[in-house]
């Protein structure tokens, strides 16, 4: 079915959905890469003006990619919860959702449930910057593994110690620093630099010990492939969040070597670890840990046609299906060819936040840029002021955001602790009580660290150490 | 001071993370290493011990110290300074007769041809581009280079021709003369400009060499933008991707040195030749593996198609 909008006189037609979709996107290289964007700033204009006017229910009932992905969407569906809204306008849905009533309606209806990944993006698509801020903050979804993330008024972060060797005392000490900033209550997650089951294994048990060792309220993850964290579960490493690069179609996550039903299983099994390994260590059986960012579809030539906002809802959509404890885009990782500027990027770290926040997502973002797109760390600070005033779950803690491993940028303990004291937010409750017990914070505010707060930590990092077999010689050491 | 990526060497730069200290804390002395835990003070004496203990194990700049919430002075101007570094080096053009290079070009006949993005913002965007040879690059080079060589060296600038200039004047050399001593004939080597990974293909379709190796810069870190890597596949034509491909990255001083980069380089040609393939079922011996390979920042992320 074609799709019409006449602009000051002139005549624009869009073939079908998915066309639509595409050319009423913000403009982005990727979907200029793909061949699907607007020619020109009034055919963009153009589709969004035809956009407006689509039905929910006509997107609902003309899925734009037909696979397992799409499958899964609808699987989880509300039709009931669904019904009033079948008959509104894609610009309708817009007003309502910026309506002051919108949010105890979502949250009491469970509203979510009723709105799929396209419904989503589509409402992103003729949303403004403004608007995805003030939609997105009342929007609150609560998780738990270890503790609570996700109340109005916690900004979470996740401290990212990587180490280009994996050196393990490094990778704490890594950790230390943050917990001197406040930071390390989404988790404690470490990409590592090798891929190896005894790698994973090792960072486990070694994150896992200082945990047990300071008595720390939070969880960990080594954001390995899923199998590999698997395999190390089943070696005996404690795997408290499950980890996996999610993407929107079917095709794409068979690029990252996972399909559905491996998600699914993966979740049974840390489940179980949990239930019957560990009971007494858990508040909530929340498990999952998901990534996403725009750009990963079509750079697996797998997007079919559907531009990148949609896709990275899709992605979305596959992360609400099990359940997850915390979801983050990876919004400047990928590279100018599908996020060209700062601009773009600050774009597209505000709709992926927005369309994760209304599916229900406890969406945080890596806020990150690579040193070949026209971005820097003050380009970076503007996106994360605006993410945490549009009420992020939660951003990332690198030291001084120079990922040593990954060889990018993205936000540091500093910078978390900043917008903490900005925007008067706290840690999660319970990593709050721990930084107050320990004298890190002091009336909500960091404190000076102290002889005994030093003390404190390390003893911890070596009760860690001490507990762990010698690790293997992997080379170590500054390597620059 | 002077900006620069390492953590400085001088206790006084390396006050932990404490605010701006109250009067009469702020004497360098009071951070030194090794003293004794003051326990009725604030001056975090021991997380200076921990910050000495930093150094010896990982290259991630923590306990930096701070001020209210941000970075001390020293190390905010140092991370610009690496960006920076960063930034330029891929803006860089490839100039072969420059300084770095002008030697090298002049003993091996080195000349340059483009891909078919036009210049350095086209090429950042448009990968397809940087994947072929230009109408011109490509008669140049069939022009100029015989065909059907046993290896055909190939220089691309990639990302950074920084670490075109930092490599490939000791790379080259070292590389041509091991193939001469292994008794295989070698073609023309040149560079292109505005080059991604995917270009073997183009060549190789136009060449028919046995084997390609590509020297390209990678994607500069705030570590270094020095870093190259040398891509390898036998008989590369369309079609290949990534998966054709063997990888040597994080070439440059502080990571894989250029001589045992040429021992690897001519090791997996070796194997190649032997097994007629290349790519993920080619396996280097574990015994050479040095440090850290795995990171992404390589020339082209998205070299595959």
């Amino acid at each position: 079915m074609a799709y019409r909008a006449t602009l000051r006189g002139e005549r624009h037609v869009f073939a079908d959905l998915a066309t639509l979709f595409a050319k009423a996107n913000e403009m982005k290289s990727g979907d200029e890469l793909a061949g699907i964007a607007a020619g020109s700033a009034r055919e963009r204009v153009a589709a969004k003006l035809a956009l407006a006017d689509v039905t929910l229910g006509e997107i609902i009932a003309a899925p734009l990619i037909d696979d397992a992905v799409t499958d899964l969407i609808l699987r989880g569906h509300d039709p009931a919860l669904f019904a009033p809204l079948v008959s509104l306008t894609v610009g309708e849905f817009r007003e309502l959702v910026l309506s002051p009533s919108f949010p105890a309606r979502w949250r009491d209806d469970g509203l979510a449930r009723a709105i799929t990944p396209e419904i989503a993006a589509a409402t992103a698509k003729i949303m403004s910057d403004k608007d995805l801020i003030c939609a997105a903050k009342p929007l609150r979804t609560v998780t738990r593994c270890r503790n609570t993330i996700g109340e109005a008024g916690v900004l979470g972060v996740r401290v990212q110690p990587n180490h280009p060797a994996d050196d393990l005392e490094g990778i704490l000490l890594s950790v230390l620093d943050g917990l001197l900033h406040g930071c390390g209550d989404a988790v404690l997650g470490v990409n590592p630099a090798r891929e190896s089951v005894e790698q994973v294994g090792t960072i486990l048990r070694g994150l896992g010990a200082l945990v047990d060792a300071l008595a720390l309220p939070t969880q960990t993850c080594v954001l390995a492939h899923l199998t590999t964290q698997l395999a190390a579960l089943a070696a005996g490493a404690p795997v408290d969040l499950l980890f996996q690069s999610v993407a929107g179609t079917e095709a794409a996550n068979r690029s990252f070597g996972i399909t559905l039903d491996l998600l699914a299983e993966g979740r049974e099994t840390v489940l179980a670890h949990h239930r019957q390994d560990r009971p007494g260590d858990f508040v909530g059986e929340q498990v999952m840990y998901f990534e996403t960012g725009q750009g990963s579809a079509l750079s697996a030539d797998a997007h079919h046609g559907v531009d990148q906002l949609t896709c990275e809802a899709r992605a979305h959509g596959v992360a609400r299906a099990f359940d997850p404890f915390l979801v983050n885009s990876v919004v400047g990782f990928i590279g100018p060819e599908y996020l060209a500027d700062a601009r773009q990027i600050t774009r597209a770290g505000l709709e992926d936040h927005f369309v994760g926040k209304l599916l229900g997502l406890p969406m945080g973002c890596d806020v990150c840029y690579t040193n070949h797109v026209d971005a820097d760390q003050n380009t970076n600070d503007d996106l994360l002021v605006l993410l945490v005033a549009a009420g992020c779950t939660f951003v990332m803690g690198v030291p001084s955001a120079d990922d040593v491993m990954l060889g990018y940028q993205s936000t540091s303990y500093h910078d978390a602790a900043g917008m903490r004291e900005l925007f008067n937010l706290q840690a999660t409750p319970e990593f709050t009580a721990w930084l107050t017990d320990r004298g890190l914070l002091v009336d909500g505010h960091l404190a000076d660290p102290t002889g005994p707060v030093a003390a404190l930590l390390t003893a911890g990092l070596d009760g860690a150490l001490a507990t762990l077999p010698t690790p293997p010689a992997v080379p170590s050491g500054p390597t620059r | 001071m002077t900006p620069g990526h390492a953590p400085d060497p001088d206790p006084a730069s390396v006050t932990p993370a404490d605010a701006i200290p109250p009067a009469g804390t702020a004497s360098p002395d009071r951070t030194r290493p090794g003293r004794e835990p003051e326990a009725s003070t604030v001056v975090p004496v021991d997380l200076a011990a921990l910050a000495e203990r930093v150094r010896a194990v990982t290259p991630a700049r923590v306990f930096v110290g701070r001020t209210g919430t941000s970075y001390r002075t020293a190390n905010l101007l140092a991370l610009r300074a690496d960006h920076a570094a960063a930034r330029d080096a891929v803006d860089a053009e490839l100039d072969l007769t420059g300084p770095a290079l002008t030697t090298t070009t002049e003993r091996y006949g080195l000349f340059a041809v483009g891909s078919a993005a036009a210049d350095r913002a086209q090429y950042l965007r448009r990968p397809d581009l940087g994947r072929r040879l230009s109408d011109e690059g490509r008669a140049q080079v069939a022009a100029r280079c015989p065909p059907g060589a046993d290896l055909q060296v190939v220089i691309g600038d990639g990302l950074s021709a920084a670490a075109v200039d930092a490599q490939v004047p000791t790379l080259l050399p070292a590389l041509l003369t091991a193939a001469a001593e292994a008794g295989w004939s070698t073609g023309q080597p040149f560079a292109v400009r505005q080059c991604r990974v995917g270009i073997m293909n183009d060549i190789g379709d136009l060449l028919r060499p046995t084997v390609i190796v590509l020297l390209i810069g990678e994607r500069p870190g705030l570590a270094t933008a020095e870093s190259l890597s040398a891509y390898l596949a036998h008989r590369p034509r369309s079609g290949h991707t990534d998966a054709d491909r063997n990888l040597l990255s994080n070439i440059h001083r502080r990571g894989l040195p250029p001589a045992k980069a040429v021992e690897r380089i001519t090791g997996l040609i070796d194997a190649m030749r032997t097994l007629g393939i290349s790519g993920v079922s080619i396996k280097e011996p574990t015994a050479i593996r040095t440090l850290p390979t795995t990171a992404p920042p390589e020339a082209d992320p998205t070299s595959s198609t």
